[in-house]
């Protein structure tokens, strides 16, 4: 089939969407399965040789957008397609188990509908360089994501949400906008080649910052990232994960895709991308660590996993700069990689949360716990998915971080200023670490093990096979990467060559890489192993079960326990400024001989949106309340405000004003 | 492969000499040095019991944190021998394999669904995560000096001996007593010795293990303590280390004999302090554990600015 054909193919899959809304009610979510199918299956029919490294241009002739529809495939974009693909059709197949919870209530039609739209615009997105109909695309994927989000429209708090999303989204294009007829004003072109003239003659640091700044909307890099949280809890599971997993990413697609026409300024612009890298992951991860809704501490991980491949970028930008092909390489591959993992890992861990969701209505961690019992897989699946966003071996998110760190550590061999960035970035990266061990042993241990905290924990049922399945999916492709890593990372890393250009390819080493591998399979062997051992003492010297140690005391064993609050309350004391702690209690006064009940309640806030984000938000508010005045109902007014509109017209009119 | 052996040696030893020197500063005759050894060969004849509570997890974290531990070693050079597993950046995975023993371990402790063993895994996460910055840093500031990332090449060209580099030896050296005092929960961060399960870490941590499991952790330890033993004791073996004597006309090699000594002579001594911290210094307030233990990360920083001096980098 010539490639023409195939994109005709993806692009007439919408054609698909209106038979939706003729099927019933079973058959609406595995009929999108197959569009997406057709979709992802003519997408990587499109990219393969590009996954290899070849460019190719394909013309659309009877499609004209301004002049004839080009797709223009290289093989970053192509990287991209291959990740959209593999997470939209594990979401696709999750929903089919997820949306029965609310079949009854809510009418996936729309749903279903925008579901096509997204994972097509994710796709063309990649495809096409013609700035004018990326935006359009664009619109399209932030359209039908915010009525993917919108999904249980009737629940407080999901309007104002997803109407958050929807702004901040817009900001983000007016910005993308304005850099977009900056460069049409400059060069005349409106194509992302016109970049390569632009940033030729001018200087690099200003377009380049506002491509950031649009971009970064929709990546969430602080302090870009407070729709994130959000819209990210409100969500439907599959379609959280699938945001967090690929759509922000396409935010990074379009940094990386400008930073491929950077022609000077790489040292500024790498340090300008570290630092807001590290900003990212250390502020996301820390308040993750306390966050009391699953789905919103999934999001703020995810802006965490944003800023470690931010730090990536630029630890890849700066290398560049130096002139150091390998540091180059380390850091791209690594970024790449990491955005790879991350797009398996995060889809993986908010499906484990829709089956949270799915089997006890309830996503705050205080209130689950002990589902290991009645959800034995979806709590494997789960911790699978929290060792690797940690990044520990044998899984893949260790791969990706060993990558950046092996291009810190080759920073370590500059000069004097290098060493110091270094010791910086190493500091942060390895408390991103850490804390994010803190943050995910919290998650897993309030929600799945101990004790059932309320009725509908005790009593979750394990989910459907359509809901399992997928996640499965995602598992085996992340142990075979953290087991195999050398064949992909030497992919990767021919993958990140449109970054590389002016800088010659490495001799890239990959011995260490491989014996990863081998150590990580080493890990695994010698685990069964020693368990086998166990199994054997421990049947030779018997077994039996008693109650946990209660020091003496057997109360309610469920209320005793350790909570997430609980966990992540010496986290808060030492991070105290950043937390955003909100309490409402009232003292008990000295005259109160015997105290009533009294309500506490906590809640933390992000800081900074309280600090930037609201001000002058409430500042323009206040302001335009002024003109309140002006609409006060009164007909008389109103025609006397288009009477004095007219006069004034006229009167322009007449002395040519206009 | 040398240093696998001689850890698994020195891991026999070790808390018995601990224990040993704590006895015998506190007056106390004391047990054999062999002793904790045979406590663990009985654990492991015993019947395990398990919490009502717990699942799976709670059977299999005890064997990963071993095998973690375990593997961990193979990474660990003596002297010129390389390790068994040697890469660029192996030290990196050596911190990250401990993680996945302790993220096992932190799991089952919240298996059990108890108040003390939620606390305790709390504060070993917390404490984890504050004492990793001082390892790297370090670990990082010996590869900018020596050029490699591998625990094998690094020690292999890591000397102290010239100019005011056993200063930083020194420091080096302390650094890692205190790590290793950290990530295996002693004092001055907590008292193995404590009755009191508020103020515990790591022991409430392991309350509702038995059998085998228990054995296997409480073996674990002084996995640990050795490795961090062969660690320090390498500052003073390295790849320059010779030793050979002239004898009726042929050389004879020495030198493996020596480290060998050093060896041995570093894990005894290394017991001792460890044991003479531990009668004479108090356990911190718990409040205070934090600061201390990011304290060792600014003096990894000094470490760090020092071999920057060192390396004459300030003039550029």
């Amino acid at each position: 089939m010539s490639s023409e054909l195939i994109s005709w193919i993806l692009v007439g899959s919408a054609a698909g969407i209106p038979i939706i809304y003729f099927l019933g009610k079973e058959l609406k979510g595995w009929y999108t399965v197959l569009l997406n199918l057709v979709i992802a299956g003519s997408s990587t029919m499109l990219i393969l040789p590009s996954l290899m490294g070849e460019v190719q241009l394909i013309d659309l002739a009877y499609l004209h957008v301004l002049g004839p529809l080009r797709f223009q495939i290289d093989s970053l974009s192509a990287f991209f397609i291959l990740i959209v693909n593999i997470a939209v059709i594990a979401a696709a197949i999750y929903s089919n188990g997820y949306l029965k919870v609310h079949h009854q209530s809510y009418s996936p039609d729309v749903h279903y509908t925008a579901f096509v739209f997204l994972h097509l615009s994710m796709v063309l997105v990649c495809l096409v360089q013609q700035l004018f109909v990326f935006f359009v695309i664009w619109e399209v994927m932030s359209l039908s994501s915010f009525l993917l989000v919108l999904y249980e429209s009737d629940q407080r708090g999901n309007l104002k949400a997803a109407l958050n999303y929807f702004v901040q989204m817009h900001i983000g294009v007016v910005l993308l906008m304005m850099a977009f007829i900056w460069l049409n004003f400059k060069t005349g072109g409106d194509n992302f080649a016109a970049l390569n003239i632009f940033f030729e003659v001018n200087s690099n640091l200003g377009l380049f910052a506002l491509f950031f700044l649009g971009f970064g909307m929709k990546a969430g890099f602080i302090p870009l990232h407070t729709w994130l949280p959000y819209s990210d809890s409100v969500a439907p599971c599959h379609i959280a994960g699938l945001k967090s997993g690929v759509m922000i990413k396409m935010g990074i697609y379009g940094i990386l895709r400008v930073l491929t026409f950077i022609q000077n300024d790489f040292l500024e612009i790498g340090l300008f991308i570290l630092f807001i890298g590290l900003l990212t992951g250390l502020y996301g991860i820390l308040l993750s660590t306390i966050q009391k809704d699953l789905k919103k501490m999934l999001a703020y991980s995810t802006i965490e996993n944003v800023g470690i491949i931010g730090i990536g970028i630029g630890i890849g930008t700066i290398g560049k700069a130096l002139n150091n092909p390998l540091i180059a390489q380390l850091g791209f591959t690594g970024a790449l990689l990491h955005i790879f993992n991350h797009a398996l890992i995060k889809p993986l861990l908010f499906f484990g949360a829709g089956s949270v969701y799915f089997s006890t209505h309830s996503r705050r961690m205080d209130l689950l716990g002990g589902l290991v019992k009645n959800m034995p897989i979806t709590t494997l699946l789960f911790i699978v998915g929290a060792m690797a966003i940690c990044g520990l071996p044998p899984f893949n998110g260790f791969v990706s971080e060993f990558l950046i760190y092996s291009g810190m550590l080759g920073l370590l061999q500059a000069d004097f200023n290098m060493d110091v960035v270094e010791l910086f970035a190493l500091f942060a990266l390895v408390l991103i670490g850490g804390l994010s061990l803190f943050s995910f042993t919290r998650t897993t241990g309030m929600v799945f093990l101990g004790n059932a905290r309320s009725r509908e924990a005790f009593q979750a049922k394990e989910v459907s096979y359509a809901m399992i399945i997928p996640q499965f999916f995602l598992v085996i492709i992340m142990v075979v990467i953290g087991i195999f890593p050398e064949p992909i990372i030497k992919r990767v890393s021919t993958i990140a060559q449109p970054l590389l250009e002016n800088v010659k390819m490495a001799e890239f080493s990959t011995t260490s890489i491989t014996s990863i591998g081998l150590a990580s399979l080493l890990f695994i062997l010698l685990s069964v192993f020693m368990y086998l051992i166990r199994f054997w003492v421990v049947r030779k010297n018997g077994e039996r079960y008693g109650p946990t140690w209660g020091c003496g005391y057997t109360g309610d064993a469920s209320r005793l326990q350790y909570t997430a609050s609980s966990f992540g309350d010496n986290m808060l004391q030492l991070f105290k400024p950043l937390m955003g702690r909100k309490e409402t209690y009232t003292e008990i006064e000295e005259t109160e001989i015997f105290p009533k009940d009294r309500p506490l309640s906590t809640r933390h806030d992000d800081v900074i949106e309280e600090k930037s984000i609201k001000p002058p938000l409430e500042y323009l508010s206040a302001w335009m309340v002024r003109f309140a005045k002006i609409q006060d109902g009164n007909t008389q007014h109103y025609i006397m405000y288009v009477f004095v509109f007219i006069v004034v017209i006229t009167l322009l009119t007449l002395f040519n004003f206009i | 492969m040398y240093s696998l052996l001689l850890i698994l040696l020195g891991s026999v030893f070790f808390v018995g000499i601990v224990n040993r020197t704590k006895a015998i500063a506190s007056g106390r005759k004391g047990s054999g040095i062999l002793q904790p050894m045979y406590d663990i060969l009985r654990l492991f004849q015993k019947e395990t019991v398990y919490s009502n509570t717990s699942s799976f997890i709670f059977k299999v974290a005890p064997s990963i944190y071993f095998v973690s531990v375990l593997l961990s070693v193979f990474f660990i050079p003596f002297g010129k021998y390389p390790a068994i597993l040697a890469f660029d950046g192996d030290f990196i995975f050596f911190a990250y394999l401990i993680g996945t023993g302790k993220f096992m371990m932190i799991l089952s402790a919240l298996d059990t669904g108890s108040a003390f063993e939620g606390m305790g895994a709390n504060r070993e996460a917390l404490y984890s995560m504050l004492v990793e910055p001082a390892f790297f840093i370090l670990m990082g500031s010996f590869a900018m000096l020596t050029g490699y990332t591998s625990f094998s090449e690094i020690y292999y060209w890591l000397h102290f001996s010239s100019d005011f580099g056993w200063l930083l030896g020194i420091l080096a050296g302390f650094i890692l007593i205190q790590i290793s005092m950290v990530e295996n929960s002693r004092i001055p961060i907590d008292d193995p010795k404590t009755h009191l399960e508020l103020t515990m870490v790591h022991e409430v941590m392991i309350l509702d293990n038995s059998g085998f499991d228990l054995g296997v952790i409480l073996y674990t330890t002084s996995l640990r303590f050795a490795l961090f033993g062969m660690l320090i004791c390498n500052f003073i073996i390295n790849g320059s280390l010779t030793f050979a004597v002239t004898m009726g006309g042929t050389e004879i090699d020495f030198t493996a004999l020596i480290s060998l000594g050093i060896f041995l002579g570093v894990q005894v001594l290394f017991a001792i302090v460890v044991g003479l911290l531990e009668s004479f210094r108090a356990r911190e307030r718990m409040k205070k554990n934090p600061q201390f233990i990011f304290g060792l990360s600014a003096l990894s920083i000094v470490i760090f600015f020092g071999i920057l001096i060192w390396m004459h980098k300030f003039n550029y």
